[in-house]
C-alpha cells in the first residue's frame, strides 16, 4: 500500500524515547536493551569457561564463580531470552494482527521501563559491595538461577547477595505480568477484520500461548520469592526444617513457574522459524493447524511436568513415574511441530538467506536437546545426570540451540522491516557458521564431561577427575569464544547495516503476512488504512487482501501516538521500593510507595488516545 | 480511569480493558492459589503453639465475612446506578461499600493486633507465618479496592464521574467481587475446615 497520507514525522530526542508509547520505539528499546545484558551475560559465560578451561584453575575465587554462574543463568533467562522475545513481540505482533498499536500502550512502556530497572537492579549487585562494606564483586546474586531454599536462607547466606536476587526478580515480574496481560488482550482483540483465530500467523499464536504462560507461571515464583523474602526479612521459617518448614516447597514453587519458564522461552522462537521457513521454502507453514494446536497443547502440558526437575530429592515410585510419564508425552507435540517444519521445507522453493540457516538451525540443535530432554524424563537415567554437565548441555541445546538461534533467525528476518535496511547476507553466514560450530565445541563435550562424573556449578576441578575431562573442557571453552567471535560478527552486521544496508523495501523476503503489506520502517500509525483479512497468507492468496478503511474517513485517518512519561514514573517506584528491604531503610519505602502512587494517579488521569 | 474517546472496534466484543482485567483476575488466582496450598501443607506442621483451634476467633470472622459480602452486594448496586445515571444512589453505593470494606480492615486489625497479644506473630510457628502472609496478602488486597472506590467516589463528587464510565466502574466491581470472593475460599479453608 501506498501512503495515502503525508506519513507524519516522528519526533525525536531523548524526550520522545523516555515518554514513547509506539510498540515499535518499545520494541527496539527491547531489543537493544536486551542485546545488552546478554552480552553481560556472555562475558559472565566466557569467565567461567576461562576458569574451567585447564584443571585447578585459578582465574576467580569460589565466591566470584557463583556469582559468576548465578549472574549468567539469572541475566540469560530473564534479561536477555524473554526480552528478546518481548522484542520482537512488541514489534511484529501488532503488525501481523493488523492493528495501531498494542491494547495498552502505556502499559507497554511500563513493562520496558520496569524490565530496565529490574535488570540494572539485579546488575548494580556487581558495583555495590562498597555500600555493604565489602569489596567491589563481593555481593552479586550467589545462589543459583534456582536459588534452591534453604541455602538461600539468612542464616547460609547472610550477605545481600540473595536480596538483589530476590527483589529484582520480583520486580521483573511485574513487567513480564503487565506485557503478559497487555499481549493477551491485544492479539485476542486488536485483530483487522477478517483475521480469524485460524488465520493469526503461527507467531501470533505462539505469543499468545507464552503470554498465558507468563501470567500464570509468574504469580507462582512471585510467591516462592515472597516467602523466602519473609524468611529472610521478617524471620519466618516457610524454608526452614527446625522450625517444621521444608525447603521441598521452595522447589516446588520454584519448578511450577520454571518448567513453564521453558516454554515461554521456547514458544516465541518455535514461533519465529514458523514464519521463516515457510517464507524461503515458498510453500505454506505444513499442518498450519495442528502445529497450532502443538503449541497450545504443550502449552497445558508445560504445567504437568515440573517435578522431573526434582526426581533426585525422592518423591517416591508413583509421582517419579507420573512425572516420567508426562515429560515423555510432552515430547510428543514437540516432535509433531519438528516434522511440520521438516515437511514445509520439503519439495519447497528452498532460498538459502541467513534467516533460513538459523531456522533449520534451530530444528537441528533443538532436536539434539529435546533427544537429552528425553533421556532426563527416565528418572534412573536422570539420576546419574543430576547436578551433571549433562544437564548444562541440555539446557544450552534447548535455550542456545534453540531460542538463540530461533532469535537470530527472527532478526535476520525482521531486521529489514524495523530498519528499512537489510543485513548483510554475507556476514551473516559466517555469523551462522562460527555461531553452529562454536555452539557445538561449547556445548557437546558436555554430555561427555558429565557424563564422565563432572558436577556442574564447581569452581574448579582435578587432572585426577577422569580421563581427557581437561582436553573436553579447553574444547568447550574454545568453542565458546567462537561463540564470542560470531558475535562480533553479528554486532558489525548491525552496525555496518545503519549506513551500507541494501534498501529493504515494503516486502525484501515475498513474505505472507501483513507486516510486508507496509513501508520498511513502518510509519507511526503502521496502516494507512487498516486491511480486512481474506485468507491466512494475504500476501500470497489470489484474494488479495482488501485495503478498505474502518469506519468512517475520519476514523481513519493515521493515528499517531501520543506519549506519556508516567509509566517510566511509576516503573522507577519499584526499584526504590526494592532497595528499602535491601538497605534496611524505611524512608526508601515511603518514597517508592509514593513514586507508584502518584505515578498511577497521574496515569489514570492523563488524557491519553489509544 | 480516564474514558477512553473511542472503544476501538475489538475482534471479541469485549472492551479491551474488561478482558485484561479478567485475564489479571486469572493470574490473581495463581497467586492466592499458591498461598492456599501453602498454608494447606503446613497445616498442623507447627511445631509450637499457639494452634489454629486455639485462636482463631470464628464468631467474630464470621461477621466481617458477613461484612465482606454486603459490601459485594453494595457494589452491584453502585454499578447498576452508575449504569442508569443515577450519581446520586452511584456515591452512596460506592461509599457504602468503601466504608464496609474499611470496616473489614478494621476487624482485620483488631484480629492480628489480638493474636499478636496472644502470642501469635509471623516468626512464631509455620502457623502464625502462613495465616499472617495469606490474610495480609488479602488484606492488602481489599486495602487497595478501597483506596480504588474511594477514587471512584471523589470523582463523582466532583462530577467526573458518569454514566459514560460505567466501565470503570464494572471493573473496580469485578475486582471487589473477586477480593470477596477470595476471601470466602480463605474464611473456609482456615477457619471453618480446621
Amino acid at each position: 500500500m501506498s501512503a495515502v497520507h503525508a506519513p507524519a514525522a516522528p519526533a525525536t530526542g531523548w524526550k520522545s524515547w523516555i515518554t514513547t508509547t509506539d510498540h515499535k520505539r518499545i520494541g527496539m528499546l527491547y531489543f537493544f536493551t536486551a542485546f545488552g545484558f546478554f552480552l553481560i551475560g556472555g562475558i559472565e559465560a566466557l569467565m567461567i569457561r576461562l576458569q574451567l578451561a585447564q584443571p585447578d584453575g585459578r582465574l576467580v575465587s569460589a565466591d566470584t564463580y557463583n556469582q559468576l554462574f548465578t549472574m549468567h543463568g539469572t541475566t540469560m533467562v530473564f534479561l536477555a531470552l524473554m526480552p528478546l522475545s518481548a522484542a520482537f513481540f512488541n514489534y511484529i505482533i501488532p503488525l501481523q494482527i493488523g492493528a495501531r498499536d498494542v491494547a495498552f500502550p502505556r502499559l507497554n512502556a511500563f513493562s520496558y521501563w520496569v524490565f530496565l530497572l529490574g535488570g540494572l537492579f539485579i546488575n548494580a549487585s556487581w558495583f555495590a559491595g562498597p555500600l555493604f562494606h565489602a569489596g567491589h564483586l563481593n555481593v552479586a546474586p550467589n545462589g543459583g538461577w534456582f536459588g534452591y531454599a534453604n541455602l538461600t536462607e539468612r542464616q547460609y547466606s547472610p550477605g545481600p547477595n540473595i536480596d538483589f536476587w530476590l527483589l529484582g526478580l520480583q520486580v521483573l515480574g511485574i513487567a513480564s505480568l503487565a506485557a503478559g496481560f497487555n499481549f493477551i488482550v491485544t492479539i485476542l482483540n486488536m485483530r483487522a477484520p477478517g483475521m480469524r483465530m485460524m488465520r493469526l500467523p503461527v507467531f501470533s499464536w505462539m505469543t499468545l500461548v507464552t503470554q498465558f504462560l507468563v501470567i500464570t507461571a509468574f504469580p507462582v515464583i512471585t510467591v516462592a520469592l515472597v516467602l523466602l523474602m519473609f524468611d529472610r526479612f521478617f524471620g519466618t521459617h516457610f524454608y526452614l526444617p527446625a522450625a517444621g518448614g521444608d525447603p521441598l516447597l521452595w522447589q516446588h514453587l520454584f519448578w511450577l513457574f520454571g518448567h513453564p519458564e521453558v516454554y515461554i522461552l521456547i514458544l516465541p522462537a518455535m514461533g519465529i522459524i514458523s514464519e521463516v521457513l515457510p517464507t524461503f521454502a515458498r510453500k505454506p507453514l505444513f499442518g498450519y493447524t495442528v502445529v497450532v494446536y502443538s503449541g497450545v497443547l504443550i502449552g497445558f502440558m508445560g504445567w504437568g511436568v515440573w517435578s522431573h526437575h526434582m526426581f533426585s530429592v525422592g518423591l517416591g515410585p508413583i509421582a517419579d513415574s507420573v512425572f516420567s510419564g508426562t515429560t515423555m508425552l510432552i515430547a510428543v507435540p514437540t516432535g509433531v511441530k519438528i516434522f511440520n517444519w521438516i515437511a514445509t521445507l520439503w519439495g519447497g522453493q528452498i532460498r538459502g538467506t541467513t534467516a533460513l540457516h538459523f531456522a533449520v538451525g534451530f530444528i537441528a540443535m533443538f532436536v539434539i536437546g529435546g533427544l537429552s530432554g528425553v533421556m532426563h524424563a527416565s528418572p534412573p537415567a536422570d539420576l546419574q545426570q543430576t547436578d551433571t554437565y549433562f544437564v548444562v548441555a541440555h539446557i544450552h541445546y534447548v535455550l542456545f540451540g534453540g531460542t538463540i538461534l530461533g532469535l537470530f533467525a527472527g532478526t535476520y528476518y525482521w531486521w529489514p522491516k524495523m530498519t528499512g535496511r537489510l543485513l548483510s547476507e554475507t556476514l551473516g553466514k559466517w555469523h551462522f557458521w562460527l555461531i553452529i560450530i562454536g555452539m557445538n565445541l561449547a556445548f557437546f563435550p558436555m554430555h561427555f564431561i558429565g557424563l564422565l562424573g563432572m558436577p556442574r556449578r564447581i569452581y574448579t576441578y582435578s587432572r585426577d577427575l577422569g580421563p581427557g575431562i581437561a582436553t573436553l573442557n579447553l574444547v568447550s571453552t574454545v568453542g565458546a569464544f567462537l561463540i564470542a567471535v560470531a558475535l562480533l560478527v553479528f554486532i558489525w552486521n548491525l552496525w555496518r547495516t545503519r549506513t551500507h544496508g541494501q534498501p529493504a523495501g515494503d516486502d525484501p523476503w515475498g513474505g505472507a503476512t501483513l507486516e510486508w503489506t507496509i513501508p520498511s520502517p513502518p510509519p507511526p500509525y503502521n496502516f494507512d488504512f487498516i486491511p480486512t483479512v481474506v485468507s491466512r497468507l494475504p500476501r500470497w492468496s489470489t484474494t488479495q487482501m482488501r485495503a478498505i478503511p474502518e469506519g468512517s474517513p475520519e476514523e481513519s485517518l493515521p493515528h499517531v501516538p501520543s506519549g506519556s512519561i508516567w509509566p517510566l514514573v511509576t516503573a522507577l517506584g519499584l526499584p526504590v521500593l526494592a532497595c528499602a528491604p535491601l538497605t534496611h531503610t524505611l524512608w526508601l519505602a515511603f518514597v517508592g510507595a509514593g513514586l507508584l502512587f502518584f505515578g498511577i494517579y497521574r496515569w489514570a488521569f492523563e488524557p491519553f488516545e489509544v | 480511569m480516564t474514558h477512553a474517546a473511542a472503544e476501538h472496534h475489538t475482534s471479541m466484543g469485549v472492551p479491551s480493558r474488561k478482558m485484561a482485567f479478567w485475564a489479571f483476575i486469572g493470574s490473581e488466582c495463581l497467586l492466592f492459589g499458591s498461598l492456599i496450598s501453602t498454608y494447606l501443607v503446613y497445616k498442623g506442621r507447627s511445631v509450637v503453639g499457639p494452634y489454629p483451634h486455639e485462636i482463631l476467633n470464628i464468631p467474630l470472622t464470621s461477621f466481617s465475612t458477613f461484612d465482606l459480602l454486603m459490601s459485594s452486594l453494595m457494589m452491584v448496586l453502585a454499578l447498576a446506578a452508575v449504569q442508569r445515571g443515577d450519581m446520586k444512589w452511584g456515591k452512596i453505593w460506592l461509599l457504602s461499600t468503601a466504608l464496609l470494606g474499611i470496616v473489614f480492615l478494621g476487624m482485620q486489625t483488631y484480629e492480628f493486633t489480638s493474636f499478636v497479644r496472644e502470642g501469635l506473630t509471623l516468626q512464631t510457628n509455620l502457623f502464625g507465618a502462613t495465616f499472617f502472609v495469606l490474610t495480609g496478602t488479602h488484606g492488602a488486597h481489599v486495602t487497595v479496592g478501597v483506596i480504588w472506590l474511594l477514587t471512584l467516589f471523589f470523582r463523582a463528587l466532583q462530577g467526573k464521574l458518569g454514566p459514560e464510565h460505567a466501565l470503570t466502574v464494572e471493573i473496580s466491581g469485578l475486582y471487589w467481587h473477586f477480593v470477596d470472593v477470595v476471601w470466602i475460599v480463605i474464611f473456609t479453608v482456615v477457619y471453618l475446615i480446621q
